[in-house]
């Protein structure tokens, strides 16, 4: 074996496990925020490590996969952010300890008097 | 929120020549990459292709202008680079140590703090990278007040919130931008 193979395996096992630790947290965590949270993180990670172990595997293609790894980098967080910012304004409160602080909730309620009246 | 969405806004001629040749730099750029190859034939069609894509996109692809390849500005960008997969990896071994240890140590809450950042493009590019540090996840943005969900609230002044989450990102966005 190569160090460039021993190199791309690490890393591919690296980020399966990471991917493996997002969907525990999926599990896991109590509302959909939370979960959201350990799904965005652990699946950027994982899953840029498992394209630049490939990438490490077959030179030949390490360069497409580098595109890769930034399009993953930039729609990741995206998309999470527009999951959560929909499932606020369908009304879906997050989950927190006695006393906890939401600053967001009066945005919404504001909102939503505005439509009423 | 009020104002003009961005592709409508007039733009003066020299930020739309400094746009799409920015632009073509970097399709081109994305273009090598994905053929692989510097053949002259395929760099040729991809240099004619990124041209016409980047004068048809010249208002959607607002993110930056040739002022971006000054030095210092990729320097910081570099920068800004590293900062950033760093505290992605660290958010990932913050998760995995909250995912894993039984008692699931976490008190959620939703913050906001004010943000100096004037670019729309700087403020997304803010608001992804909060969205991968430890324990944040931005929920929305209204015209200079962020609304981050965190995974555990220190405090809910917007100063100190702004002070652990945003300020080192902050102060390299705003230099780049």
């Amino acid at each position: 074996m190569s160090i460039m193979e021993i190199i791309g395996s690490i890393l591919v096992i690296i980020g399966s496990i990471f991917l493996f630790l997002g969907a525990l947290g999926i599990y896991r965590m109590p509302d959909l925020y939370n979960r959201l949270q350990a799904g965005t993180k652990a699946t950027t990670l994982g899953a840029m490590s498992v394209i630049l172990g490939v990438g490490f595997l077959e030179p030949d293609w390490f360069l497409k996969l580098l595109i890769l790894v930034v399009f993953i980098g930039y729609s990741n967080p995206l998309s999470s952010h527009a999951m959560a910012r929909a499932m606020y304004k369908r009304r879906v409160f997050p989950w927190t300890k006695e006393g906890g602080v939401d600053a967001y909730r009066e945005v919404i309620e504001k909102e939503t008097e505005k439509k009423e009246s | 929120m009020n104002s003009q969405p961005t592709h409508l806004q007039p733009l003066s001629t020299q930020t739309k020549l400094s746009r799409f040749l920015m632009n073509w730099i970097l399709l081109t750029l994305v273009w090598i990459g994905f053929t692989g190859t510097l053949d002259v034939q395929e760099l040729l069609v991809g240099i004619i292709i990124s041209g016409i894509l980047s004068l048809m996109a010249i208002r959607i692809f607002t993110c930056c202008t040739l002022a971006l390849l000054a030095p210092k500005k990729l320097f910081y960008l570099g920068k800004f680079i590293v900062v950033f997969l760093i505290a992605l990896i660290k958010s990932n071994f913050d998760m995995a140590r909250r995912v894993l240890s039984p008692a699931l140590p976490i008190n959620p809450g939703v913050v906001q703090f004010k943000s100096q950042l004037k670019s729309n493009f700087a403020k997304m590019v803010l608001a992804n990278a909060i969205t991968l540090t430890p324990g944040t996840l931005s929920i929305d943005i209204i015209d200079d007040t962020f609304y981050i969900h965190w995974i555990d609230v220190v405090s809910d002044q917007p100063e100190v919130a702004f002070k652990e989450i945003a300020e080192d990102f902050e102060n390299l966005l705003l230099k780049i931008f």
